[in-house]
């Protein structure tokens, strides 16, 4: 049986939405993709402080990227570690950082970034010791940093002095060796997204350490969004 | 030859119903010299001293100098053009019967021709000298002159700020109060100011909009900037070259503060950031970033910082 001439174009007509559809469809989902957010806004009580851990890790170990070095957020409600550097923060709330450093360091490109800025106290907290400043030319150097240009914040991380180090994230406490850095700061009244970064140029392989993990959210990128409550 | 509206073949120059063309030319350059004159006036008088970027510092006030002038020779062209339509448009409109449809040729016309370009040339060649002097005075007009500056100021106790940019924030050195590196940018007041622009990584642009500052920060090069302070308040500064994921966040603000306050500032600031100062390579105009990546140190290139003007703050001779 032959097709009217209407029919047919009709015919080759949905096609080539359904194939436009899909390549759109597809382009745009690629486009939008996007590490997901940790909440930590959601039941937040006013007065009440939000406790946030993270991890750095040398090599995340898997995925798309397993030789790049990253950070990753522990979900408050399920325990988990998640891959993103994006999280909810109320706004005008004390937030205490716990970060587990997993890697090596090294003396700091720009020892500037080894100072402590904008935290409660302008001090941190490396393994129970309080300090202002990190020396990253002695001891284990600095691995990463911390820091949130806008609003001042910076926190250098203790590198790890151990040939040992974890190579696959989530890395557990209880089997390698890390510094647990802990500190707090206000976030601000206004909503709004802060982006974050690490400082140390630790993209190894990259032109002067800058590319790959240092320009990719979810990796040693991050937003920190303060929202209402 | 001019049509008209319901009539054929009228003399040139004259309406369909015989009477002389009234003087179009000169009505038109009357009433452009008038409204001219008017709309500059009221331009200088009421917006100019308020145009961007504002008097803040020398740089500032010569680039809103310079806009102002700039559109006091463009506003009696666009007046021209708009003068001319709008008389062309009531005048020769298709109305009432033996209204001329086009005006008198003016193809031939020596005096208009010569006119047009004479004073284009002049108004385009004049722009230009004026252009080029400006870029020059005062001291650079604010931009980037390269490691060796050919404009330079006649203070001598400039004061030297080094501005260093990397993914994606801006620090600044103070090395006439023993080079002491913050996050801060504060500078005082009816002082002139060095601003040596460096990257420890890719290409930024150091571009303190209130200040007319705007300057290329790149690697490995010391990028010397000009600029007198004349008045108090906070400025913006941003990156304007497009550095990675992060360029949009490069943004802060600078603060200009009296002299007296600069220095308890700058004392203040010596002595709390001491530690850390003993730890910064010492002070040079450039760094070399170790271009393996995370493996650190930025080193200096062993080029004398000091200058024999850029003392402004120095506790210690650093001539």
């Amino acid at each position: 049986m032959r097709m009217a001439r209407s029919t047919r174009i009709a015919l080759v007509a949905v096609v080539l939405g359904i194939a436009t559809g899909l390549i759109v469809f597809v382009g745009m989902a690629y486009v939008r993709t996007s590490p997901p957010t940790v909440d930590f806004a959601t039941g937040h009580r006013a007065g009440q402080a939000v406790n946030v851990h993270m991890q750095t890790v040398g090599t995340y170990g898997k995925g798309t990227h397993p030789t790049w070095v990253s950070y990753l957020i522990q979900d408050p409600k399920t325990g988990r570690w998640v891959h993103t550097t994006l999280l909810d923060v109320p706004a005008d709330t004390r937030v205490n950082f716990t970060i587990y450093q997993f890697d090596s360091g090294s003396p700091l490109r720009n020892q500037q970034v080894g100072l402590v800025q904008g935290t409660i106290g302008g001090k941190m907290s490396v393994n129970g010791k309080s300090l202002r400043l990190l020396n990253s030319y002695s001891n284990a150097g600095v691995a990463h940093t911390f820091s949130i240009p806008t609003l001042g914040v910076n926190v250098p991380l203790l590198g790890v002095s151990s040939p040992n180090l974890c190579g696959v994230a989530p890395c557990s406490t209880a089997r390698w060796p890390h510094n647990v850095v802990r500190f707090s700061f206000v976030t601000p009244k206004a909503v709004g997204q802060y982006a974050w970064q690490c400082f140390v140029p630790c993209g190894a392989g990259w032109l002067y350490g800058n590319g790959g993990p240092m320009q990719t959210i979810g990796y040693m990128d991050g937003l920190l969004k303060v929202v209402q409550a | 030859m001019a049509e008209t509206n319901g009539s054929s073949s009228p003399p040139t120059g004259t309406t369909g119903s015989g009477t002389p063309e009234p003087p179009h030319a000169k009505r038109m350059i009357t009433f452009w010299l008038i409204i001219s004159l008017v709309v500059d006036v009221l331009y200088y008088t009421l917006a100019g001293p308020h145009m961007p970027p504002g008097d803040m510092t020398s740089a500032a006030s010569g680039a809103q100098f310079d806009l102002n002038i700039l559109m006091i020779c463009a506003l009696p062209v666009i007046l021209g053009v708009w003068t001319y339509l709008g008389y062309a448009l009531y005048n020769f409109r298709e109305g009432r019967p033996g209204t001329l449809l086009t005006g008198p040729m003016a193809h031939g016309n020596f005096r208009l021709q010569v006119g047009w370009m004479v004073g284009t040339t002049v108004l385009v060649l004049g722009l230009f000298v004026f252009g080029t002097a400006e870029l020059i005075i005062p001291a650079g007009a604010g931009g980037g002159e390269g490691p060796d500056p050919i404009w330079t100021p006649t203070s001598h106790t400039v004061l030297p700020i080094q501005v260093i940019g990397q993914q994606w924030k801006w620090t600044y050195r103070y090395p006439t109060y023993g080079g002491f590196e913050t996050t801060s940018l504060v500078i005082p007041d009816n002082t002139t100011i060095a601003f040596h622009v460096t990257s420890l990584d890719v290409i930024h642009d150091f571009w303190a909009y209130q200040l007319g500052i705007k300057a290329d920060a790149n690697p490995q090069q010391d990028n010397v900037a000009f600029t007198t302070t004349h008045q108090l308040g906070q400025f913006t500064v941003r990156c304007d070259e497009l550095c990675g994921l992060w360029h949009g966040a490069m943004y802060g603000f600078g603060h200009v503060v009296t002299k007296a306050a600069f220095a308890a500032w700058a004392t203040r600031t010596e002595a709390q950031l001491a530690a850390n100062t003993k730890l910064l390579p010492p002070f040079q105009w450039t760094y070399v970033p170790d271009a393996n990546g995370a493996d650190g140190g930025y080193y200096p290139d062993n080029v004398d910082p000091y200058s024999k003007v850029e003392i402004y703050g120095a506790q210690k001779a650093k001539v």
